[in-house]
């Protein structure tokens, strides 16, 4: 379900209204929800060991664009977790509220977690859906977002524009000609991943749906009598959602050391486990290695390595005019 | 703003016309209130709109509201609310009708459930619809066969509107009818009318300028409506786009430059729209029976 506005979830109701207590308020984007519902009472426990202080987050979810967006029109967010760099930096562009280089500030282009794109389709796999290829042929029916507004979308773009770019010997113009002929086979954009996830999951509409991992692993455990299956295709994209402080709004609040601590936390051996019981794919080689029957192995490419990073592929692919408008005929 | 006392320097032409005419006090301060807050709640945002298109230069705005994709979602975005209009000009008559000039057992319910719409988020609304008219909801199911689809298409789009529209022009036509004695109808018909005559003669006339009203409240709200038709349309650029989704899907991608530029186009389009239909309703006016 798509969430134009801002949903905020008091997660540590029990620690709000106690004087003295710090507070950090994390914007994230959808699919997130459960996995930090699970992250900020382990932080806090580990906080509170450390330095004595009681620290209550509160979490705001939402697309990662209109969350991003908010941040920009002053949501008081001390941290952003969001799907795709690009988006902070719009925060940075628009705003000025951190700096340029936000994503060297940790580990890994500061994404603690990734994931990657599958595709996900109904029992027995009535289509016989292997591989990214099986997509375009006649009459199958393909569910995705629209990438203009979900984040999870323009991943997906990306993962099959890349497939089809690489098996051609790292030619551009198959990837184009593949996701031209991709998104002829799409009946319905919804705006948002989940709303995606909806339209075929509860709707019935097509026959693969185009998704996040964690999604995927999402939908099956969620709509366990469907039988959802996931393909994992034989190639796709390192899709890594990053996180930053709000230099900024932190500074104001008072809040950089905690603030930094938080996202830092991501990267300790607990938070990694949390991330990886919440389908999200560790980068801790021991924590991986604990959960390596779960992510199926995938040979996964980057996007700086394909699409020669975030700002690029923006603004070639889906700024106004640019390719994505072009398929429609823009 | 505060209001002007009566003998503010700015009332003196006119303040002695008015102490003669207004029999009821208080005319100063309400409408100091009347237009402070219209301008706080109405006029400030409108500006702010308005305010922030003046940093746009002319060929970004050109660009941004007459490129194809924008185009199509006009024409989706006014004919969709055009016609639910118009279907609920007609239904909603007939509802109108119903409501006022019979009395049935359950008449109560009925009158309620035509406010629903106004009262139910539109969200949910969205929903429902579309999980009613997917391939395999209740209605979907059984038009399927046919190869009818609604949900992810126009027709889907069309229906929402309807859905959300219909109150406006009900609750606009009810009270113009029930004023409407029923002796004026057996009158006509003492004095030779057919019922067809009656209808387009004595009682289409009468309650014209409130349709053309309802027609209007119910297009303008189709227009702006936004929550319901998101889930129902498939979103898919050029087919079933509507104006304010790509007013929103601008936003995501930062270009609040463009989704300025939009708003005020829908901002002018609108407000034309309701005062020619204003001014229409006036000259129907004048054309009616004494």
């Amino acid at each position: 379900m798509r969430r134009n506005h801002l949903i905020l979830v008091f997660l540590a109701a029990a620690l709000l209204g106690r004087a003295g207590a710090a507070e950090l308020l994390n914007a994230s984007y959808d699919p997130t929800r459960e996995f930090y519902a699970e992250y900020n009472p382990a932080f806090a426990a580990y906080w509170k060991g450390k330095t004595g202080e009681t620290v209550s987050i509160k979490q705001s979810h939402g697309g990662s664009g209109s969350q991003a967006r908010a941040v920009i029109d002053g949501l008081d967010a001390d941290v952003v977790t969001l799907a795709l760099a690009a988006d902070i930096d719009g925060i940075h562009t628009k705003a000025q509220l951190l700096p340029a280089n936000w994503q060297q500030s940790f580990p890994d282009h500061s994404t603690p977690y990734t994931s990657t794109i599958v595709l996900l389709v109904r029992r027995g796999n009535p289509r016989q859906i292997k591989d990214w290829d099986d997509l375009i042929k006649p009459g199958i029916k393909v569910v995705t977002a629209n990438p203009k507004t979900s984040g999870g979308a323009r991943w997906a773009y990306l993962a099959a524009w890349g497939y089809a770019q690489l098996k051609a010997g790292n030619n551009p113009a198959a990837g184009k000609d593949f996701v031209s002929k991709l998104y002829s086979h799409v009946p319905v954009l919804d705006s948002g991943a989940r709303g995606s996830t909806v339209t075929f999951v509860q709707r019935k509409i097509g026959d693969v749906l185009i998704s996040w991992e964690n999604e995927g692993f999402l939908a099956q455990k969620e709509f366990v009598d469907q039988g959802l299956e996931m393909i994992v295709p034989s190639a796709s994209i390192l899709a890594e959602p990053p996180v930053a402080v709000v230099t900024k709004i932190a500074q104001q609040h008072g809040t950089t050391a905690l603030a930094t601590a938080y996202l830092q936390y991501l990267y300790s051996p607990e938070g990694q486990e949390i991330a990886a019981r919440n389908y999200y794919r560790p980068r801790d080689p021991i924590v991986a290695a604990r959960h390596a029957t779960e992510f199926p192995p995938v040979r996964l490419f980057t996007i700086d390595r394909v699409f020669g990073g975030w700002t690029q592929a923006q603004k070639i692919h889906f700024a106004d005019g640019g390719i994505f408008d072009q398929i429609y005929g823009n | 703003m505060n209001p002007l006392p009566p003998d503010h320097p700015g009332f003196r032409g006119m303040s002695s016309a008015r102490s003669r005419r207004a029999l009821l006090p208080g005319f100063g301060l309400s409408l100091g209130f009347t237009v402070v807050y219209l301008g706080l709640i109405v006029l400030l945002p409108l500006s702010a709109a308005f305010a922030r298109a003046a940093g746009i230069t002319w060929p970004v705005f050109w660009h941004a509201v007459s490129s194809p994709r924008v185009i199509a979602a006009y024409q989706l975005s006014f004919g969709a609310s055009f016609l639910a209009a118009a279907v609920n000009v007609f239904f909603g008559l007939i509802v109108a009708w119903v409501l006022v000039r019979y009395s049935f057992p359950g008449k109560k319910l009925v009158d309620a459930l035509v406010d629903l719409p106004f009262a139910l988020p539109t969200a949910v609304a969205g929903i429902a619809l579309t999980a009613l008219y997917a391939p395999d909801g209740w209605i979907g199911r059984l038009l399927a066969p046919l190869g009818i689809t609604v949900a992810f298409t126009r027709l889907g789009v069309f229906v929402a509107l309807t859905f959300i529209s219909l109150p406006f022009v009900v609750r606009t036509v009810q009270p113009v009818l029930a004023e409407l004695e029923p002796e004026i109808e057996e009158c006509a018909a003492t004095l030779g009318a057919t019922r067809w005559q009656t209808l387009t003669r004595v009682i289409l006339p009468e309650v014209f300028p409130s349709l053309l009203t309802g027609f209007a409240l119910a297009f303008a709200r189709a227009l702006g409506e936004y929550g319901s038709v998101v889930f129902i349309s498939g979103n898919m650029p050029k087919q079933t786009e509507i104006i304010p989704l790509l007013i929103l899907t601008k936003l995501e991608q930062f270009d609040y430059d463009g989704a300025t530029a939009l708003a005020i186009v829908m901002l002018v389009a609108s407000f034309s729209l309701l005062l020619l239909i204003n001014l229409l309703q006036k000259w129907s006016r004048r054309f009616q029976p004494v």
